[in-house]
């Protein structure tokens, strides 16, 4: 995407249709780290990479407990992602306090988009420089959304977003069709196992990621480092040989397109 | 009953305006409301009268509506109040509905959406004054609960309003057990519907039935009681104390 004369404003159309401003805003998205969800019939698995300014500093919170029965992971610009998700527990909490129900996660996610719409349409904002993968039940079961800068959103077997998300986008699309009658465990296995494909390499350690678990008798709670390196180690061990095959092809395949968010030296310092 | 409450600017017209902004009494009014969880559902009951004051003034009003597919509302007190009620549940039901997302809203959050709006209203001092009584079933669970004027709300396996509460309750107390059949649970409340009649001078013989299973809401057409006036103590009233007064 190069400059133009029509991506100044957020309110100027292209002739060719469209919003420049925000498709930059995607763009933001596509150079924070990477943010996976997944679900099953009964569960939804939120995960994601912990990166970290330095070693000095901790990592980033990119995952939010909303509600119970509802979680978001963002990728970008964390600040507008930690303000999304103190509209979306707000939200919530109204809805449990005059209903004392919990607030479908489907309703929640048109109150994010339509939130995000309208800062596509007046020239004194900005669109909001984060994706939000929105995990949660309701009625019918366990339910998994995308919510986009542009103010559309998605319903997802599984989803990657953030930097180097390809990787893992594509070992969910081989495994996906398995998902829906996937046992809780299995769920989390797949979600660390696309967690590594997107680190391209280096160990897969605990420490790299934080991972979500909600279900239809689980409230949403983070899992703790021990229980998440218990499942590194069911697979770690597996020669290295075979994983690496596969996943060099992939890699290999990817490399190419991977523009965006390639190099950690590129992520300004409030992306993440 | 008038609600009184000092306002700072100290003008007399002014606080006769902001009085008359406030409900003071109520003025056509329905009596009690008899309701009862059985095997299917909920079970619910009510006379047709509006009483305006002393007189009975209205026979044919229906104090049971359904809301949405899985509840009925009945209700107790002034009667525009309980159609205002109405008009906003209307609203509520028609934005659930216009989600169109497969989620509804089940009798659980239709009564404390109503706990809500009646507390908020007892704060202002302006309550909507009626006992309302919320029963439903949906995904197979049984709910009956109840929400009076100043936003006191509970639940309860059998529910009762205004004289229901001395009356009927005490009969339910006795005499309700789980998994009541439909045929059993229509015989208790019209046992409680018979005393009311008898001993509630607001009621009328003229009742009304109302069902609410997994199925929908049903209101049985208008009926009335048999009663029994014949006893030998009404044939000479005045036997032994005949005279003026």
């Amino acid at each position: 995407m190069f400059r133009n004369q029509y991506d100044t404003d957020v309110t100027t159309w292209s002739p060719t249709g469209r919003l420049f401003q925000v498709e930059y805003a995607m763009e933001a998205v596509k150079q924070g780290s990477a943010a996976i969800g997944l679900r099953s019939r009964s569960h939804v698995v939120l995960a994601c990479v912990n990166k970290a300014q330095s070693e000095l500093s901790s990592h980033q919170r990119k995952i939010f407990k909303v509600d119970d029965h509802i979680g978001v992971a963002i990728a970008g610009l964390t600040a507008d992602g930690r303000v999304l998700s103190r509209y979306m527990r707000s939200e919530s909490i109204n809805h449990s306090f005059t209903y004392e129900s919990p607030l479908p996660v489907g309703r929640l996610v048109v109150r994010l988009a339509d939130k995000a719409q309208v800062c596509t349409q007046w020239s004194w904002k900005r669109p909001y420089g984060v994706g939000l993968l929105v995990g949660g039940l309701d009625e019918s079961g366990a339910h998994l959304y995308y919510n986009c800068p542009s103010g559309n959103y998605f319903e997802y077997q599984a989803f990657a977003i953030g930097s180097r998300s390809q990787a893992a986008k594509t070992y969910l699309e081989r495994r996906f069709e398995n998902f829906k009658e996937s046992s809780r465990e299995e769920l989390i296995k797949d979600a660390i196992l696309a967690i590594r494909e997107t680190l391209q390499g280096e160990t897969l350690k605990s420490s790299l990621c934080t991972v979500s678990v909600l279900g239809v008798d689980e409230p949403f709670h983070f899992l703790d480092q021990e229980s998440i390196q218990k499942v590194i180690d069911t697979f770690e061990k597996v020669p290295e040989d075979e994983e690496d095959n596969a996943g060099e092809a992939e890699i290999g395949a990817v490399a190419p397109a991977e523009q965006g968010g390639s190099g950690d030296q590129d992520l300004a310092p409030m992306e993440m | 009953m008038t609600f009184t409450i000092p306002i700072d600017n100290g003008d007399a017209v002014k606080n006769a305006e902001a009085d008359s902004q406030r409900t003071l009494y109520p003025y056509v009014t329905g009596t009690s409301i008899v309701a009862i969880k059985y095997k299917d559902g909920v079970l619910m009951a009510s006379d047709m009268g509006g009483s305006y004051g002393s007189t009975l003034r209205y026979k044919n009003i229906e104090r049971m509506k359904a809301i949405g597919k899985h509840s009925l509302l009945g209700a107790s007190g002034e009667i525009s109040d309980f159609q205002e009620i109405l008009r906003y549940l209307d609203e509520l039901i028609l934005n659930d509905n216009m989600w169109d997302d497969g989620n509804s809203l089940g009798p659980k959050e239709v009564h404390n959406y109503l706990t809500r709006v009646m507390y908020n209203r007892r704060n202002k001092f302006n309550p909507l004054w009626n006992t309302l009584v919320l029963g439903g079933v949906k995904n197979g669970e049984s709910y009956l609960g109840m929400v009076s004027m100043i936003g006191v709300s509970f639940e309860d396996n059998h529910v009762a309003t205004g004289f229901g509460n001395h009356l009927a309750r005490p009969i339910l107390r006795d005499e309700w057990h789980a998994d009541l059949s439909f045929e059993e649970g229509v015989k208790l409340l019209e046992k409680c519907m018979r005393v009311l009649l008898y001993r509630d001078r607001s009621a009328i013989n003229k009742f009304q039935i109302a069902k609410i299973t997994e199925e929908g809401v049903t209101v049985s057409e208008p009926y009335s009681l048999k009663t029994f006036w014949e006893f030998k103590a009404f044939n000479n009233p005045t036997a032994g104390a005949e005279g003026s007064w």
